[in-house]
């Protein structure tokens, strides 16, 4: 909501010198209206002042430019080329002086133009950030063919002779004449006498780029000077003769006044972003009350007076009947006859231009002001286009369409709530009309509709149309149901005050179901008790008055247009703002009776991270939701029970259109990132959640450790080794790693489950070459996939201490030679299971296949180390040790000593 | 003797003083002092003497072991020292060359800052809670006071799972607060971050999933002021202790009254800069007083007991802390980025 400091002063008196925009948005601010910008539309223009054409000359080395003296206030003119042709000496125009500045930050000097010496510029309505079609219908610029700006598209074969003369015979009845004398007739209108050869004749014509001395195409039939339209030429075989130029003005001002004054630009504007529920905050009157209460200050309003002299009453004319009274609640209308269509004064142009809006004729002008000034939208139909005179609101019928006004035709549902004539909608309701009843120049009578529609359902239609109207923004939030009558009569009021038409006697007000009085309890020490303060029960009276509330003993009525209150905290919350949310105190109440802290599994939690990233991984987030296809590209197989995936029903794309039941394509599309940024390596980790299907439709969400690396030598082992190490930080007993050939998304060949004790914790190993191809990854990525849930549950507990040995161990080293296909793993499982009371570790430190060993059999040599708590082992004690080692790989794997 | 004495130690003591290496001092050792050193060669003269010079040549003969013993020991600890010395400009190296890198790996910026935010509230006495990402209506909305026909509830803002609307992907993690309130275990003093997610299409402000930290006090007697002390502790610890403050009426469905917490610009001090862009105020977090129809809904009697909550959003504070300019750097996860943290 934009609004004019200028406008704002006919309600509450806030001037700007006194209150200067950052002390009155910041007020407001604090009290609950959100000022967000604030302009000093003033300081968009500088030095650009109202001259008077003294005296206009030809250019004496350009064809197309004219020179002109002007009378800027000053003692001496000002002299200023410009390139315009609808100036004529004696025109007022708005003169951007040497040094001076226009809307859109132009800056403007003095200068030379083709040898002449220029103290300014001239200005357009363009250049003044306005058109002639919304801000100054009057400027609208007419140019004639002048036929020495000629410039044929084929020099060889020009359309109009090169030395042609007064009197010669263009075509038809077309002439070339000669401009012979030239005066003002009246507003934008000149009195010209042309020599057409044979004789002279007088005509009024409202072309503005004629000067004395110009030669021009005179339609003799028509008695008319001829366009480009007329001649049917193209605007490049006249390239100067453009319906463009300078904006003369026809307002109450002389030479050296303010021209940003004049147009309006003397004004301060304030935006402001404001809640949702506060609606009736998005006009003057709503943010005038507000200010008033904020700054202290009276609130003035009017009270709308129509006299209503025409003749008729509206209820012998027009019908309306609500179908559908929960989407309608109420619906009022007075009609205008005899309407005249003009431009609205200037001073209505100028605070629709400031309030952000583009003034269009004074019908549609009133309709939006008192939009702006009530926060009331109201629609103006051409009452000649309602059939019958009857309207329906209705929603739409099936198959119904309607061209809208901005030229549009629109499908129409049958959920759309419209207003109808007998036979056809005619508007949108709360959204916008329909070009069949639009406001045109020769409309001679009109309905007002000030009407109130359910929010949800304009913003439905409004949505699903596309098309989010400065009206259907107010009505979405809903609005104040006993506004539509002040509205209406003020628009009334206006079209009296304006003449813009005649208003007919009587108002149709349908209201389906009475307006309820909402009432609150004053309940001070509640209010008091919530906000932590010590307000006086007077203070909050006073605020509630001025806030249009009225009070019956400890009973608050509450005003129609403050649908969001309904509760003592609600009135709390009006308290509050003008007390001053910065005056409650800053104090703990009450003592603090919880400990805070980390759960153990939110402990659990931290640790595995800081472990990863003590091994060098960098933590990842990732969307929960990926693409079906992500499935696809891990080769997840078709019959797999994570395809059946929660399904987003309005996804933003495919990418993200579903809850991802696996956590690996979200590492994978990191890790291919990563490669494609040309990062030579990476090692990455999330705990990341993934979302599996429930009976009740929501989902589990357990949490996965996800691991991810390429590059810099990491290797199957070097991810074995980071997996074991994180479980080792848990404090859980070792980790066992068993092949596994069946996960399709890994290397059949190297890849493995992980279990601690007998909980299966996740899997890891060397994604699948075709899988990382899928990806883009010309490199081998190493993942691991590790159930959160698991690593808690086989995490370990405090650590108990265990005395340090006192007796020095013992070592053996073993080499054994067996078949090549049994694992490692198992042959130390066997050694430390077998190696007696004294053996307390087994480590390999040597796997040989090649020359010195059989086919298919390898030699694996392992050291033991022995060691006993109460004495110093003896060689006899290792050797036994060694011996039942020796012989137990002998018997379960055939292995013999090297 | 005496003499033979007095000339082994001048001898002595000069050659030790001469000496140029431990080897030759070993030599000369040996040589005074070893067993059939010079020292020994005179001591067996002794048998020679009187009874009355014995002891007395004893006395000298022990006294002259003593010192050269002395000499050879100071002669070896100087030697030691300048070996010492040679060893170590021997072992001189180039301390600009590169130490052997060990790489740990980085948190990633945003957590870092949840982190700290956790901290703080712990130090407060609050817990952690965690809830479901996909989420019922009801809990997302109904019970949040946000009634059916609320803009936010529309499929163009929301993601559902079902059509009749009832699960969604939680849009805030307020429902994190009706999830606490229903366990019923008071009082409550709790912080929810996590997931949230909204229709928005990616852009340099806007993800379609982004986090969220939710938190809530529920006891006897709590009011609007607590609500201030609180987050404006929290504020300070967050943004430097100083940070000026401001309270601003706002509107939430779920809480009555309503405010936006401000913070005065660090750039410009309040006077207005492309930074706050012009306010003089940077918007930081939403809060209010726990909407009295939203205990109650949650079987908490209003009467008895009040609370306050508040809402965040987390990667604006983390690219607020870190400057990043924008939202698609914190999902796109390329290491460059994250190792600068």
């Amino acid at each position: 909501m934009i609004l004019s400091r200028k406008w704002l002063n006919e309600f509450v008196e806030l001037p700007i010198d006194e209150y200067d925009d950052k002390r009155f948005a910041e007020a407001m601010t604090i009290s609950g209206s959100k000022g967000e910008v604030t302009e000093d539309l003033s300081k968009t223009i500088d030095n650009v002042k109202v001259g008077r054409i003294v005296k206009l000359e030809k250019h004496p080395n350009s064809d197309h430019m004219l020179v002109c003296q002007l009378d800027v206030g000053g003692e001496e003119p000002v002299q200023i080329c410009t390139g315009a042709w609808n100036v004529h000496e004696g025109d007022l125009v708005p003169v951007a002086l040497h040094k001076s500045l226009l809307p859109g930050g132009v800056k403007i000097e003095k200068g030379k133009l083709r040898g002449v010496a220029s103290y300014g510029m001239l200005c357009s309505l363009k250049e003044l950030g306005m058109t002639a079609v919304h801000d100054y219908p009057y400027a609208v610029i007419k140019a004639a063919a002048i036929l020495g700006d000629y410039h044929p598209i084929d020099p060889a074969k020009p359309s109009i002779s090169h030395d042609i003369h007064h009197g010669d015979v263009i075509f038809g009845s077309v002439v070339a004449a000669d401009v012979l004398h030239i005066e003002r007739f009246e507003t934008y209108k000149w009195k010209v006498e042309l020599d057409l050869g044979f004789r002279l004749v007088d005509i009024v014509t409202d072309c503005q780029n004629i000067h004395v001395g110009d030669m021009i195409a005179y339609d003799s039939k028509r008695g008319i000077i001829c366009t480009l339209a007329d001649l049917r030429a193209k605007q490049e075989e006249f390239p100067h003769c453009i319906e463009d130029g300078i904006f003369v003005l026809h307002e109450d001002c002389k030479p050296g006044d303010d021209v940003g004054k004049l147009i309006g630009l003397d004004d301060h504007v304030v935006e402001f972003e404001i809640t949702p529920n506060r609606p009736d905050c998005l006009c003057m009157i709503g943010l005038a009350r507000e200010a008033a209460v904020t700054f202290g200050k009276e609130l003035k309003l009017h009270e709308p007076v129509v006299k209503a002299r025409a003749r008729g009453d509206i209820n012998d004319h027009a019908k309306i009947i609500i179908e559908e009274p929960e989407l309608c609640p109420r619906y009022t209308a007075r009609l205008v006859k005899n309407v005249r269509i003009a431009p609205s004064p200037e001073w209505m142009r100028q605070r629709i231009r400031n309030a952000g809006m583009r003034p269009i004729n004074n019908i549609v002008d009133i309709t939006n002001y008192v939009m702006l000034e009530y926060g009331q939208p109201m629609h103006a139909f051409d009452f000649s286009c309602v059939d019958n005179g009857e309207i329906h609101v209705r929603c739409a019928r099936e198959g119904e369409t309607i061209r809208t006004l901005d030229g549009t035709e629109r499908k129409l549902s049958t959920s759309m709530l419209c207003i109808c004539d007998t036979d056809k909608p005619v508007a949108v309701a709360g959204v916008m009309g329909g070009e069949n009843s639009e406001i045109v120049g020769d409309t001679a009578m009109v309905l007002f509709e000030s009407a109130n529609f359910n929010g949800p359902s304009v913003r439905r239609t409004a949505t699903a149309l596309g098309m989010r109207t400065d009206a259907s923004a107010r009505f979405e939030k809903g609005l104040d149901l006993d506004n539509t009558v002040a509205a209406v009569e003020r628009a009334c009021e206006l079209i009296e005050l304006l003449g813009a038409g005649e208003v007919m006697e009587g108002i149709i007000d349908v209201l389906p179901k009475p307006i309820e009085k909402r009432t609150v309890k004053l309940e001070v020490e509640k209010i008091n008790a919530l906000l932590g303060t010590d307000i006086a029960e007077e203070t909050m009276r006073d605020i509630l008055t001025q806030l249009g509330f009225t009070l019956e003993g400890d009973t608050i009525c509450v005003p129609s247009w403050r649908g969001d209150v309904e509760h003592y905290s609600d009135i709390a919350e009006e308290v509050a703002r003008f007390y001053g949310y910065n005056e409650i105190p800053v104090e703990f109440t009450g003592a603090i009776s919880t400990c805070g802290g980390f759960t153990d599994v939110q402990q659990c939690e931290r640790e595995i991270g800081l472990a990863c990233r003590s091994m060098g991984m960098d933590e990842i987030i990732t969307y929960s939701f990926i693409s079906p296809t992500y499935y696809d590209k891990i080769r997840m197989p078709a019959d797999s029970p994570l395809r059946d995936s929660l399904r987003i029903l309005n996804p933003l794309g495919e990418d993200t259109s579903i809850m991802r039941t696996t956590i690996l394509p979200s590492m994978l599309e990191i890790i291919s990132r990563n490669y494609s940024f040309r990062n030579k390596a990476a090692a990455l980790y999330e705990i990341g959640r993934i979302y599996l299907k429930r009976e009740d439709g929501l989902a589990d969400e357990p949490k996965i450790v996800s691991i991810g690396a390429y590059g810099n030598g990491v290797d199957f082992f070097v991810l074995k080794g980071w997996v074991e190490e994180l479980i080792a930080q848990l404090g859980a007993k070792s980790a066992k790693f068993v092949a596994e050939r069946e996960n399709p998304s890994y290397h059949p060949g190297r890849c493995a489950k992980v279990y601690v004790g007998g909980t299966y914790i996740g899997v890891m190993g060397q994604i699948h070459p075709e899988v990382a191809k899928n990806y883009g990854v010309d490199a081998e990525i190493y993942c691991a996939e590790l159930s959160f849930e698991a690593l808690y549950s086989v995490k370990g507990g405090i650590p108990v201490y265990k005395p340090l040995p006192r007796f020095p161990a013992t070592t053996r080293d073993i080499a054994v030679v067996c078949d090549s296909s049994i694992p490692v793993g198992e042959l130390k499982d066997c050694i430390l299971e077998n190696g007696g009371a004294y053996l307390t570790d087994c480590s390999l430190f040597d796997v040989y296949t090649g020359d010195r060993v059989a086919e298919g059999k390898k030699s694996v040599a392992f050291s033991l180390t022995m060691r006993a708590e109460d004495q110093t082992l003896t060689d006899e004690h290792a050797e036994s040790t060694v011996k039942a080692v020796l012989e137990a790989l002998e018997k379960q794997f055939g292995a013999v000593i090297r | 003797m005496k003499e033979l004495m007095q000339g082994l130690r001048e001898a002595s003591i000069k050659a030790i003083s001469e000496c140029g290496s431990i080897e030759e001092l070993e030599a000369l050792r040996v040589k005074y002092l070893g067993k059939k050193g010079e020292l020994t060669g005179i001591l067996r003269q002794m048998g020679k003497l009187s009874a009355e010079e014995r002891p007395i040549m004893g006395q000298l003969a022990n006294k002259l072991r003593e010192d050269i013993e002395n000499a050879l020991e100071e002669s070896k600890n100087s030697l030691g020292e300048k070996l010492m010395e040679a060893k170590l400009a021997d072992e001189t190296i180039d301390v600009t060359l590169p130490g052997v890198a060990h790489k740990s790996g980085h948190k990633h910026p945003m957590y870092n800052v949840l982190d700290q935010i956790k901290d703080i509230f712990i130090g407060m006495g609050f817990e952690i809670v965690d809830g479901p990402e996909v989420e019922l209506s009801d809990y997302n909305f109904t019970k949040l006071n946000i009634d059916g026909g609320h803009p936010s509830r529309e499929w163009t803002d929301t993601f559902y799972f079902t059509e009749d609307s009832k699960i969604c992907l939680r849009t805030q993690t307020s429902p994190m607060q009706v999830h606490a309130m229903e366990k019923g275990v008071l009082p409550i003093r709790m912080i929810a971050p996590g997931r949230v997610y909204r229709k928005d299409e990616v852009d340099a402000t806007h993800s379609p999933m982004f986090h969220q930290i939710e938190g809530m006090v529920i006891d006897k007697g709590v009011t609007m002021a607590d609500l201030k002390a609180t987050l404006n502790l929290v504020v300070e610890k967050i943004y430097g202790e100083g940070t000026v403050t401001r309270f601003r009426p706002h509107h939430f469905p779920f809480t009555e009254p309503s405010c936006e917490m401000d913070i005065q610009c660090h750039k410009c001090g309040g006077k207005g800069c492309p930074t706050c862009k012009g306010e003089g105020w940077i918007e930081v977090l939403g809060a209010g007083m726990v909407h009295p129809k939203v205990l109650a809904g949650c079987g908490i009697d209003p009467d008895e007991y009040s609370g306050w909550a508040f809402g965040m959003g987390l990667e604006r504070l983390a690219m607020g802390e870190y400057k990043i300019n924008d939202l698609r750097l914190i999902f796109e996860n390329d290491i460059r980025f994250l190792e600068q943290f």
